[in-house]
């Protein structure tokens, strides 16, 4: 026997891999690797997204000031002389501009800064064209100021802001027409001097936008504002009928026809594009029923229609999830079925409802498409007023803030969109993370 | 505010009818609240919905139909010489509202008396210019018959608006009075009180129902408005997309349903792949530590906007392909290209595919796996073999939720796509989709008799026939092959 095994050896064994094994081994590991690679490409996008909006956006809180003093002569200003805002608001803020300018380069002979090769109009163009509209603003506030000598800063060009933070080189400034290498130059001897100094933007988040010749006094004022009213309207709609909705679903609806019709329209509402409820809102809110464009109200109803399918899904679940003994027991001591409901099952699926409800509303949040074809698009520089009646004022909102920076033509809107960006996704983080620890400290396992 | 004022005035007398309620139904059963039938509150409650109902429900009813009404009396008023097309009506009205804001404004500041802003003439006033001098701005000269029927618009809506005020507070009171003589410690307050609630559940379910015809109503008329401007034959079988707003536009929608097809195909070739073997990874192979990081990160993808996405195809994945492949390649010159938005929209569908593909997976039972590895089967021929095949229906379900959501997705294609629409293969140039049209003909200032802002509900209506195609197919698919397991 021994022989024989000896002269014949065995095809396969245990001990030695086969070659068709080692191939199937081989396929095994390739599959595992590939399915490790799909995680990593799904997880470097996410990385690679959020690395290039926050390294193109964070430059956006911060900005560059010029902080010179300024002397408020008496006789550009209030040629009449006697302090009355109404005869003070006649001078525009041209009158204001030179006023800027001259001090600017007094102040910078004084202070022993060479000014080679920048002309007078060039150093006007390195402040911001904002910068004198803020001054009037702000001398019409307070008449007194004029005549005297106050410490102001004031918005640097967005070129020059753009040179701090590395958009803008001497190399790109010699193929610019906006901005020359020289006055580039001067703006380093100025911050060298202390005179230009970059410093957070608080402005970035309370301004309202600005025109495309100023990217740098834009800001998010109006369309946070805008997307906070919104948020009221959907809150107030959706919550309300999609619970409602939701109870009658869960609790009382029969099985028939009408019950199925209802389930149907819902799941299909849930996968119908964003930008169909757009369609709608325009032609039914707008077309039909006359509510005023870019309005708040009517953003939040073609939101609220949108989000409805989410929070009655979710709030069906959680009603779902609260057992039968609770309502048998409800029952069982004389309470009416809707008592049971309202009184017992209701507060007990609200953790779950409030869950889904800040999810709906995350998602509204950072819905464009629809508003696109409501008016938010436009320019919007007031901003609205309290509601109930701002709620009918048109503003804008954060996503199509992002959207209409992104189609303004000086590259500085690019780090104003990212960073609007960067607020946007804060909002929604924030959210999400309220839903999250609403979830784990409400949510009750039976 | 006046709308405000009388909502507030409702509930206020509604208000009063639950305080009255209540203590008449405690009156009628000498203070012992165990001889009425219901909770005393429901007493209260049932004043309160008699009071409120009604009367809101007619505020809502007037306030749809008096704008129609008050329509039809004015237009009557127009010579047919002013306004021969339902455009021009349609101009000519909105005149004339601008007109009665006007006067009202002015009468408001003080302008205008209420006396002159009745009869004022445009033979012997220049009206335009004394609304432009309190800030009302009118594009053309006032017509005297666009003054008559503003001014006519004017008295039936004061007198139409005094009408509904009456009118529902009346409805009010009567409501309020009724339930009050009504309330009796026999009646059964509560049985009242709940079937309105319970009308009040169905009522919010069925908005689902009417946002839906809502949607189908408005797209089919204006389509249907479309297709008398514009030949139906021109706009599904054309190949050119040549809007321009004097007229003579070429509106073919085969360029855009092209753009859409080719987007959403590379979407598709970038998401389905990925999708599925990281859900096929994590369901079969992953720790549960790895697993429970890397699904809510591949789950965060699905709860960035979309305008995020957009944002990145523009900045950085345009520029990149732009750069790295179309310029040496020499296949084009554009970062905004069918390639950026596939790809950008193909990572947004990740989570789509992979979610739904990895619930799908987990619903296979152990039994079929444990067979599988009982025969020798290694873990990636069970996977290929076994677990894929029984889980294959609900997977397509998955890829075809995912491609109606690529085909209605919007800011991603306007911001990466483009807006060029052309019949062309290369990915690497721009082209444009449905849904970057209907943007492009309904944004700004657009007059919606004219055909090339009309395509755009055309438009709106085959992306939403499209879209419900496929989810209808993908419930249709997952319901018939599911399989039923024990």
């Amino acid at each position: 026997m021994s022989d024989a095994t000896a002269e014949t050896p065995r095809k396969s064994s245990l001990y030695r891999t086969s070659d068709r094994v080692k191939r199937r081994n081989r396929s095994e590991v390739r599959f595992r690797v590939l399915g490790l690679t799909a995680i990593g490409i799904g997880v470097a996008a996410l990385a690679l997204l959020v690395i290039s909006i926050i390294g193109n956006g964070y430059n956006a809180f911060r900005q560059t000031y010029i902080s010179i003093p300024v002397e408020l002569t008496a006789d550009r200003l209030d040629p009449d002389g006697n302090r009355d805002a109404d005869e003070m608001s006649r001078v525009t803020t041209f009158g204001y501009a030179p006023l800027l300018a001259q001090s600017l380069y007094t102040y910078l002979q004084d202070q022993d800064i060479s000014m080679e090769g920048v002309s007078p109009q060039a150093l006007m163009a390195m402040i911001s064209q904002e910068a004198p509209a803020q001054l009037r603003r702000s001398v019409l506030d307070n008449p007194e100021m004029v005549g005297q000598t106050v410490d102001l800063e004031m918005l640097a060009n967005g070129r020059i802001d753009g040179y701090f933070k590395g958009r803008v080189t001497m190399a790109s400034a010699e193929l610019d027409s906006n901005v020359t290498p020289a006055q580039l130059q001067l703006a380093q001897r100025m911050a060298d001097a202390g005179i230009m100094a970059t410093r957070f933007n608080w402005a970035f988040i309370t301004n309202p936008d600005a025109s495309g010749q100023r990217p740098e006094a834009a800001g998010l004022g109006v369309a946070i504002l805008g997307s906070f009213y919104m948020m009221l309207v959907v809150l107030a709609l959706a919550l309300p009928i999609g619970v409602a909705a939701s109870i009658y679903l869960e609790e009382f609806a029969p099985q028939n026809r009408f019950t199925d019709a209802i389930e149907v329209n819902i799941s299909n509402l849930a996968a119908v594009p964003s930008i169909v409820f757009g369609i709608l809102g325009l032609a039914i809110f707008i077309n039909f029923a006359g509510l005023p464009q870019s309005a708040p109200v009517v953003g939040g109803l073609v939101l609220t229609l949108m989000t409805l399918p989410t929070i009655i899904i979710a709030t069906r679940a959680s009603l779902r999830a609260v057992p039968p003994s609770i309502r048998d027991a409800a029952l069982g001591l004389g309470a009416s079925k809707m008592q049971s409901v309202f009184h017992h099952v209701l507060p007990l699926a609200m953790p779950g409802i409030l869950t889904g409800t800040i999810i709906g509303l995350a998602q509204a949040l950072g819905e464009t498409a629809p508003l696109l074809l409501i008016g938010m698009v436009a320019f919007v520089r007031e901003f609205p007023a309290a509601p109930p009646e701002g709620l009918f004022d048109p503003t804008s909102a954060l996503p199509v803030q992002v959207y209409n920076w992104t189609q303004r033509a000086d590259p500085a809107f690019v780090e104003r969109a990212s960073g609007a960006t960067i607020v946007l996704l804060l909002f929604l983080v924030f959210m999400n993370a309220m839903a999250v620890i609403l979830r784990r400290r409400f949510e009750r396992r039976w | 505010m006046p709308l405000l004022w009388i909502v507030i005035a409702v509930l206020v007398l509604g208000t009063i009818g639950y305080v009255l309620g209540r203590r008449r139904a405690m009156a009628s059963a000498e203070g012992d609240a165990r001889s009425l039938h219901s909770l005393p509150n429901y007493y209260g409650l049932n004043v309160l919905l008699f009071a409120v109902v009604p009367a809101l429900l007619v505020l809502s009813v007037w306030l749809l139909v008096q704008p129609v009404v008050i329509q039809r009396q004015v237009v009557n008023m127009i010579p047919d010489t002013a306004a021969q097309s339902a455009g021009e009506l349609s101009l000519v009205m909105s005149d004339v509202r601008r007109v009665a804001d006007g006067l009202d404004r002015a009468v408001e500041l003080g302008a205008l008396s209420r006396e002159d802003a009745r009869t004022i003439r445009t033979e012997f006033t220049n009206v335009r210019d004394r609304l432009a001098s309190i800030g009302v701005a009118l594009g053309d000269e006032v017509s005297s018959d666009v003054l008559r029927a503003a001014q006519r618009y004017r008295v039936l809506k004061t007198t139409g608006t005094i009408a509904m005020d009456a009118v529902v507070l009346l409805l009010a009171a009567i409501g309020l009075g009724y339930a009050y003589a009504r309330t009796h410690k026999e009646l059964r307050a509560r049985n009242v009180v709940e079937r309105a609630v319970l009308s009040l559940l169905i009522l919010a379910s069925t908005i689902a129902i009417l946002t839906t015809v809502g949607i189908v109503l408005s797209m089919i008329i204006e389509t249907r408005d479309f297709f008398r401007l514009y030949p139906w034959q021109q706009f599904f079988f054309g190949t050119q997309w040549i809007p321009s707003f004097e007229g003579g536009s070429e509106l073919g929608l085969i360029p855009l349903l092209w753009g859409t097809i080719y987007i959403t195909f590379i979407a598709l070739v970038v998401s389905v792949p990925l999708g599925l073997f990281s859900a096929v990874y994590l369901a079969e192979y992953a720790s549960s530590r790895l697993r429970s990081v890397a699904k809510p990160m591949i789950e965060i993808l699905a709860g960035i906007p979309t305008i995020v996405y957009g944002l990145f195809a523009l900045i950085t994945v345009g520029p990149m392909l732009r750069d790295y492949f179309a310029q040496p390649l020499g296949l084009g010159t554009s970062s905004a290209s069918v390639a950026t938005a596939g790809i950008v929209m193909g990572i947004m569908l990740i989570p789509f595919v992979s979610s739904l593909s990895d619930d799908i997976i987990n619903a296979v039972p152990q039994s079929l796996r444990d067979g599988s590895y009982g025969l020798g089967a290694t873990k990636s021929e069970t996977v290929k073999q076994v677990i894929l095949p029984a889980a294959l229906p609900g997977i397509v379900g998955a890829v075809l939720l995912a491609t109606s959501r690529g085909i209605g997705e919007t800011m991603i294609v306007v911001l990466g796509a483009g807006a060029a629409a052309r019949l062309s293969l290369n990915p690497f140039e721009a082209m444009t989709t449905v849904t970057v049209k209907i943007v492009g003909q309904l944004t700004g200032d657009t007059d919606f008799s004219s055909p090339e802002a009309l395509v755009a509900f055309a438009l709106g209506l085959t992306l939403f026939a499209i879209t419900l195609g496929l989810n209808v197919l993908a419930l249709f698919i997952v319901r018939k092959y599911r399989e039923e397991y024990e």
